[in-house]
């Protein structure tokens, strides 16, 4: 079936009104509130849904939860469209030659099981691999985690947070043995000096960006590192515009200052690190001109910005896919680390350096199992006393669960050789988000079997023999572990409607019919909780002292709580005690080495990647929602008039981009507030109008995200608008006149 | 709701439409926003800046309407036109100084924001201050303001000749030189 057909049949469409429209509310008041939290982003923001017929019908602020206290930003206002969509998908699919059929959930779910055994009794267990993602409930990841090792018995399992927050999980891990941010975003605005690299909090986290601006509101300095003035930029007072590439030069000579003026906190490194003097070592050679040359950012905006950090009493540093997106995403992160733990500034009230997760449970969906190195509770799968544990409280040999297997973009190139034949995905859409969009099209393609749960049809599962129709946010019970480390309650809202079914259900289903039925004999999300309290109980991430009921009543409970009578821990790291066995936070060194798609005379410009305000992730949700598509309708090419201007370009003109990969043509919105030796695109849209065709599969040696944020291009003037644009002119989102 | 003032403080915005899409949810508005945010000049820099109706001591629309038809309530909330008397006219949009009225060419009515009164009116904040995720739209105590905030209020404005008091606050920045909004200005690259 043509891909016009099938985007013509399961869109995206747009909803633009709640069912029966505005009028209809007005007549029916909602039967009740719900209070829940919202779907998108890590924020995990509270907010209460209306209800009415078991259908979402609009939203009202829920002021009394304490991260948001009411605050949302527009996709979350607009998230209850995603509800009662003429898109839904409301019954299992099969595969025919024409497209799609409407199937029973025996036959579906039959199907699955044996299309996978069939695989593996060919080619092997790890013939077939798993992937799942980070906007799934905890008790969906846990249960995946041993869906995958259990019952299908495939060592690959992996999922779409491996795009998102595991460079700062594994730098924070290596450095302090626990992958959490380590405080809770009330401290922001106790800090005097607020360091922000690699973060747009205002489009990406937008709530965080009331914390910060109160810190400045309490005297304090805020630095901004970006290659972009991104929107939060209007109020730094120190802005870094470094180059693509080069944060980890910057944070090295911002140390190499802080050492060369004795400004680091010897207590504080003697009594409670490990490795300082090889970090020191590597950091001599990094003098702020050396890094001014790699970076662009000037000498003495390095070294005002080290001092400022090193100087104040407390000091904090934000960071996101800015650091994380990179060949040394890991080194990134440890560079900020390391900075932290010299200056002491770490583990008190006002000073830590804090991950932003980015993804709905990128925090709670990455600690119980479905990474390919981890079991719950964040214990190391090459652990022998971690399987252990974990083969105790699943009821199975240590031995019956398979060593660790292949991350997300490995698993798309066993799949592209050949090596891995069947897949099944959830809560995933790899050919939007994984770079390299063509060669992710074609490892589709080779699958012999590929089957996804989804609640719309992303453009990954039009490559699907088999789709299952899953649950919403709202149709499940369960939690998710936000920003801040605090592990929330999502209440189910409504039930899945027609013939969709809730994803726990779906994936017990076919762990009955592919394992032993009693390791997935589960009724409810809370019997999966009640389990995972056990599975988690004694790790890093314990969450063996959390209830569902504990959670209602303090507005969430921050992981590590080991027992019922334990409050939960707002704070890691007080009193400078940290998480290895040793209980000291561990330097590690960090090596400059350049991209893996480096720049030459035929890509002379930098291309960056990244997110607006109003879509999430590959858009499979937000290109569905009228109004938050009329905010930003497709993507354009961010470029400084003095770039602009030597390609001939003028606003509003198309522009074809190239890379060692592929080309692309969109609108240029020459703007300013970028680097001229920098472009960059919006990454949420599909085919054509996808950023991901362009971008390296180049991936971090240890934490194996893909490097995003840095590719070689060149520009030039198109020759006219690309295939999909639409007939009438475009208008860039610029300004009402 | 008493002792709550509403503040406007542009710096803060980070131009999200937060507020935008919130208060066209609002019940009473159905699908349509009575405010806007805007980039002053998205070529040059990022800031932004939300509009909503100020509410003026001497409503400068309600002057102008040759229909008497735009009423300020006893606590100082200029409301829609009524619809009874309301002839469309527009006279209010071209009039007002802040660009606030909207004329609703279906209804044959203008309509702008009232301050959610349906809300504060069963103590309920203002739709578009609850949700701004950045709080450049803020609805709380005057108190509470000036404990935790960096910038002044004020809530007069001259237009010309024309001094207008307005029941919401704008706050305005502390005495600072011009910032230059050119990321080439801070980069190394060609500096002596």
């Amino acid at each position: 079936m043509p891909v016009e057909a099938l985007l013509e049949r399961w869109g995206p469409h747009r909803n633009d009104t709640p069912p029966g429209g505005f009028e209809e509310q007005t007549r029916h008041p909602p039967d009740r509130l719900v209070k829940t939290h919202c779907c998108f982003c890590g924020q995990q923001c509270g907010i209460q849904l209306k209800v009415r017929d078991n259908q979402v019908v609009g939203f009202e602020p829920w002021e009394e939860f304490p991260f948001n206290r009411g605050m949302l930003c527009p996709k979350g206002v607009r998230r209850y469209l995603q509800n009662s969509h003429p898109d839904r998908l409301l019954a299992p699919l099969l595969r025919t030659d024409t497209g799609f059929r409407d199937a029973g959930w025996d036959e579906a779910l039959d199907f699955t099981a044996r299309r996978m055994r069939e695989i593996q009794d060919r080619h092997g267990k790890d013939a077939v691999a798993v992937y799942g993602g980070a906007s799934l409930t905890t008790e969906k990841a846990y249960l995946l985690g041993k869906f995958a090792r259990l019952a299908v018995g495939t060592r690959h399992i992996d999922y779409n947070g491996r795009l998102c927050m595991v460079s700062a999980g594994t730098a924070y891990k290596l450095a302090f043995g626990a992958d959490r941010a380590p405080n809770p975003w009330y401290d922001i605005p106790q800090a005097q000096v607020l360091f922000v690299i690699g973060a747009n909090v205002a489009e990406c986290s937008p709530i965080t960006t009331e914390y910060v601006w109160r810190c400045r509101d309490n005297g304090g300095k805020l630095i901004v590192a970006d290659p972009r003035l991104t929107p939060i930029t209007r109020n730094a007072d120190l802005y870094l515009p470094v180059r693509p590439g080069t944060d980890l030069a910057l944070l090295l000579a911002m140390l190499h200052v802080v050492l060369r003026d004795g400004l680091e906190d010897r207590e504080f490194i003697e009594a409670h690190t490990t490795g300082f003097d090889a970090v020191a070592e590597s950091a001599k050679a990094w003098d702020p001109r050396r890094a001014a040359e790699v970076t662009g950012v000037p000498p003495d905006a390095i070294e005002k910005a080290a001092r400022w950090f090193a100087e104040a009493d407390r000091a904090m540093a934000l960071h996101a896919r800015g650091l994380e997106h990179h060949t040394k995403g890991v080194e990134n992160c440890l560079a900020v680390v390391n900075l932290c733990l010299a200056t002491g500034q770490i583990g008190r009230e006002g000073a830590g350096c804090n991950m932003i997760t980015g993804q709905g449970n990128g925090q709670g969906g990455r600690e119980h199992g479905q990474k390919c190195d981890q079991l719950p509770g964040q214990r190391s799968i090459t652990d022998p006393a971690a399987r252990e544990h974990v083969a105790r409280v699943w009821g199975v040999s240590p031995d019956a669960i398979p060593q660790a297997g292949l991350s997300a973009q490995e698993i798309m190139e066993a799949i592209h050789r050949g090596e891995i034949k069947g897949l099944l995905s959830i809560c995933f859409n790899p050919l939007v988000s994984l770079p390299e969009s063509a060669y992710t099209r074609e490892a589709l393609e080779r699958l012999e079997f590929f089957g996804v749960i989804d609640f719309f049809m992303s453009e990954t599962a039009h490559h699907a023999d088999v789709v299952l129709a899953g649950s919403l946010h709202e149709e499940e019970e369960g939690v998710t572990c936000s920003v801040e480390g605090r592990v929330i309650h999502v209440q189910q809202a409504v039930t899945p409607p027609v013939d969709a079914r809730a994803d726990s259900w779906i994936i017990c289903e076919l762990g009955r019919r592919l394992g032993e039925p009693r390791h997935f004999a589960f009724a409810s999300p809370r019997e999966i909780f009640e389990e995972l309290r056990e599975a988690s109980r004694g790790g890093i991430a314990d969450y063996h002292g959390i209830t569902y009921e504990k959670i209602d009543a303090q507005m969430g409970v921050f992981w590590p709580c080991p027992t019922l009578d334990h409050p939960g821990t707002p704070r890691l790291f007080e009193g400078g005690r940290f998480l290895h066995p040793d209980g000291k936070a561990h330097f590690q060194t960090t090596e400059w080495r350049a991209s893996g798609d480096p720049l030459d005379d035929e890509f002379p410009v930098f291309l960056t990647t990244g997110r607006v305000v109003s879509h999430y992730l590959s858009g499979t949700q937000t290109r569905r929602i009228g109004p938050l598509i009329d905010q930003y309708p497709e993507p354009q090419l961010e470029i400084h008039p003095r770039l602009a201007e030597a390609h001939g370009l003028a606003h509003g003109d198309w522009v074809t981009i190239t890379t060692r990969r592929a080309e692309m043509t969109l609108q240029a919105a020459v703007v300013r507030t970028i680097r001229p030796d920098t472009v960059f695109i919006a990454y949420h849209w599909a085919g054509a109008r996808s950023a991901n065709q362009l971008t390296h599969r180049s991936l971090d040696p240890r934490s194996k995200i893909p490097e995003f944020k840095v590719s070689a291009c060149r520009v030039r003037k198109a020759a006219g608008p690309p295939a999909w644009a639409p007939r009438r002119k475009v208008e860039l989102p610029m300004r009402r006149d | 709701m008493f002792g709550y003032e509403f503040y406007v403080d542009p710096s803060r915005c980070i131009g999200c439409k937060a507020c935008e899409n919130a208060c066209a949810e609002c019940d009473t508005h159905r699908g349509t926003p009575m405010i806007h945010v805007d980039f002053l000049d998205r070529r040059e820099s990022i800031a932004t800046v939300p509009t909503v109706c100020m509410h003026c001591d001497h409503p400068t629309c309600a002057e102008v309407c040759p229909a008497d038809a735009i009423k300020k309530t006893e606590d100082g909330v200029v409301q829609s036109s009524l619809k009874p008397r309301c002839v469309a006219c527009s006279n209010c949009v071209l009039a007002c100084p802040f660009g606030v009225p909207k004329m609703m060419p279906r209804l044959e009515q203008m309509m702008k924001c009232d301050m959610c009164y349906d809300r504060t009116s069963e103590g309920r904040r203002p739709m578009c201050a609850t949700v701004c995720p950045s709080q450049a739209l803020a609805y709380v105590t005057p108190a509470r303001m000036a404990a935790e905030r960096r910038q002044a209020p004020s809530n007069v404005f001259q237009f010309g000749n024309q001094t207008i008091t307005t029941k919401v606050f704008m706050m305005l920045p502390p005495d600072q030189p011009a910032v230059s909004v050119d990321v080439v200005d801070y980069m190394w690259e060609g500096r002596p």
